[in-house]
């Protein structure tokens, strides 16, 4: 038996590629330094993810239905009368959340030790790559509920493309297929959520990891370990990621999945973040709810827009800033001048203006959440301003000032010298 | 410059419409008390799914009250309605637009649109109002176009809002008793509150089996970390 089973797998190898020796190459024998901490969890947890959110929503499209009339329903009816549905429905929706935060951590990560420099640039662009086409992902994913908050933050999404100047309202009506978001619109987002995306986003996982494999991983240390070889030719401070890393992430997905399961059994809605309460009223475009709040994932690009004024009415200023704060991700490797990667060893300045973006990033997320009206106005000295919006304008200035002064305070930053290898 | 900067600082940007806000009282819901959810159901068909439908929930669902069949037959179901079939309504959107100026809104998940509290609370602060059209108005909701569907139990109620002198501050609301209900204030207080734990019950059937089942798995996943977390130790004992 053992050598008929052998035999078939020498059949297979010898006509394809062979899988032994690509595992060797991405598991056995790729080298990965030694000290990876708890940041490097969530590399492989966005993949974990990925997995739940595809699985799910294979189970999920066999009852939903992708039509004005029905969709809102046929989620109920998901929730209610499906066997198992309403347990499919909240992997799929707390996953989308979770999607972002573990992609969110693992960005940070990347800032944290310099993931993103030299030799990792094409790593570091094909993962900003995936996250815009996340964001896309979960927009149109985020319609196909047809709740009131589902239509009417695609009305609000889709209407910014129409303050684009010359084609705005053109570029708006091809995108929606209509005046209005309606059935057209949800049928096409339905297309690109279950099949159009989630290609492109499995094609920009495999770039992102084979540029990875090439160059090999970062860590905490910020040292190349490919500068040590020891006799055998691999990295002293290498070892291989299978086993030893695929036994540390299943240990920190398991903890993962406990937290995940924390929120989808006992408080699947977030306290509203996750599930919009108003998203339990069904799409009605003839009425307009008083607060139209985007999912937390993307209130910090929400406030951006929001701070920046009209300019002749025109929202576009708005909707340019919003755009060039997420684009921006793309030239930080060249931005970052410090001789250093991690922040171990960085200079007082790096370490500060990490720590406002972290904070500003936070506070644009939360405003983004709330009416401008949410911290009250200033008094008639300051023309009775929302607080809220200056305080989203102050943050939106930090924002930008982290990138764009990167240039400048990462070259005269005080650096530590890096050590020779890496530390424990 | 700096007025350039001023202005782009505070230019001031659409103002919201805040609703007056009524302080919400707190709903002593209990998702597993069985009694009060079948005196909730009673409650909405009796008074409720005359207008308001419930067009995804499923009458033999209220199996899960501790009902059988034929109970649900004979005591809840009051149209002509299978058991197997959904709560629907005879009036449609059109006539409900004709009637009371708006189609009353499907009442399937308004426990989960609406908070508990807001129900509870908006259930309870009906009033007579000779400037609406029903007649009644409603201090959480003002300007509501449903009338006060369980008035025969509550009463009559007058309101007087007395707003704040400076302006800020939540203004005054001071009730008065226009007639008796059939209920004294504790009963209609229980009656509202085994309503609301029904309407939340019934915008998610599944949630107590969902706390059930999750009990059970998280369980799980801390036995498999055990396991995970010993294998991990052991791979990583020889790496220095």
């Amino acid at each position: 038996m053992a050598n008929r089973l052998t035999a078939l797998w020498n059949w297979f190898d010898a006509r394809m590629p062979s899988v032994a020796e690509e595992f060797r190459k991405h598991m056995t024998e790729y080298y990965a330094p030694k000290n990876f901490n708890f940041w490097y969890f969530f590399g492989a947890l966005s993949i974990l993810v990925l997995a739940i959110q595809i699985v799910s929503g294979i189970f999920l499209t066999m009852n939903y239905k992708p039509d004005a009339n029905l969709a809102f329903g046929s989620v109920e009816y998901i929730m209610r009368d499906v066997p198992g549905g309403w347990l499919i429905r909240y992997i799929h929706s707390t996953g989308g959340s979770a999607f972002f935060i573990v992609v969110y951590l693992h960005m940070f990560r990347g800032m944290l030790y310099g993931s993103y420099k030299q030799p990792r640039e094409l790593v570091w662009i094909f993962g900003v790559l995936l996250y815009l086409t996340l964001m896309a992902e979960a927009f149109m994913g985020y319609l196909l509920p047809w709740g009131q908050m589902s239509y009417w933050g695609a009305q609000v999404i889709v209407n910014l493309f129409a303050s684009v100047p010359f084609i705005g309202p053109d570029l708006a009506l091809w995108i929606r297929g209509d005046y209005v978001v309606g059935d057209a619109t949800l049928n096409r987002f339905f297309a690109l959520h279950v099949i159009a995306i989630p290609l492109v986003l499995l094609g920009l996982v495999a770039a992102h990891i084979l540029a990875l494999h090439d160059v090999g991983s970062n860590n905490p240390d910020g040292v190349e370990i490919k500068k040590k070889k020891g006799p055998d030719g691999h990295p002293l401070d290498g070892i291989p990621f299978h086993p030893y890393y695929t036994v540390k992430d299943i240990a920190g997905a398991v903890v993962f999945m406990m937290l995940f399961c924390v929120v989808m059994f006992f408080v699947p809605e977030m306290g509203g973040y996750f599930l919009e309460y108003n998203n339990f009223i069904p799409a009605d475009p003839l009425k307009t709810p008083a607060h139209i709040a985007p999912v937390w994932y993307f209130t910090p690009y929400y406030s951006i827009l929001r701070a920046v004024p009209p300019l002749f009415t025109s929202q576009f200023p708005g909707v340019l800033a919003m755009g060039i704060a997420v684009l921006i991700l793309f030239f930080l490797p060249w931005l970052d001048r410090s001789p250093v990667k991690s922040i171990r060893y960085r200079g007082i300045f790096y370490k500060s203006a990490l720590a406002i973006f972290v904070v500003t990033f936070l506070v644009l997320g939360y405003l983004g959440t709330e009416p401008i009206t949410v911290w009250g106005q200033f008094g008639p000295w300051l023309g009775n301003a929302d607080v809220a919006t200056v305080a989203a304008r102050i943050f939106t200035a930090l924002y930008f000032a982290f990138f764009l002064l990167m240039p400048w305070y990462t070259a005269i930053d005080p650096c530590k010298p890096e050590p020779d290898r890496v530390t424990m | 410059m700096k007025k350039l900067l001023l202005a782009i600082l505070f230019v001031p940007a659409l103002a919201w419409a805040s609703e007056a806000a009524y302080r919400l009282d707190r709903a002593p819901l209990d998702a597993k008390d069985l009694l009060s959810l079948q005196a909730g159901a009673r409650t909405f068909v009796n008074y409720c799914l005359n207008c308001h439908g419930a067009q995804y929930m499923r009458y033999n669902r209220l199996t899960d009250l501790g009902l059988t069949e034929a109970q649900i037959r004979d005591n809840l179901i009051l149209t002509g309605a299978k058991v197997g079939e959904t709560m629907k309504v005879a009036l449609t959107e059109k006539d409900g637009k004709a009637m009371f100026g708006a189609a009353p809104p499907d009442l399937t998940v308004i426990g989960r649109a609406r908070s508990a509290d807001w129900l509870y609370t908006y259930l309870r602060t009906f009033y007579r109002d000779s400037k609406s059209p029903t007649g009644w108005n409603n201090a959480v909701y003002p300007q509501v176009a449903m009338p006060h569907a369980l008035w025969s139990l509550q009463g009559e109620r007058a309101l007087e809002i007395v707003p704040a002198k400076d302006g800020h501050s939540p203004a005054d609301y001071k009730w008065s008793r226009i007639s008796a209900g059939t209920q004294n204030t504790v009963q209609y207080d229980t009656t509202v509150r085994d309503l609301v734990n029904f309407l939340v019950y019934m915008g998610e059937p599944a949630a107590n089996e969902r706390k059930r089942i999750g009990i059970v798995v998280l369980f799980v996943l801390g036995i498999l970390f055990i396991f995970a977390y010993a294998l991990k130790k052991e791979y990583w004992k020889d790496v220095k």
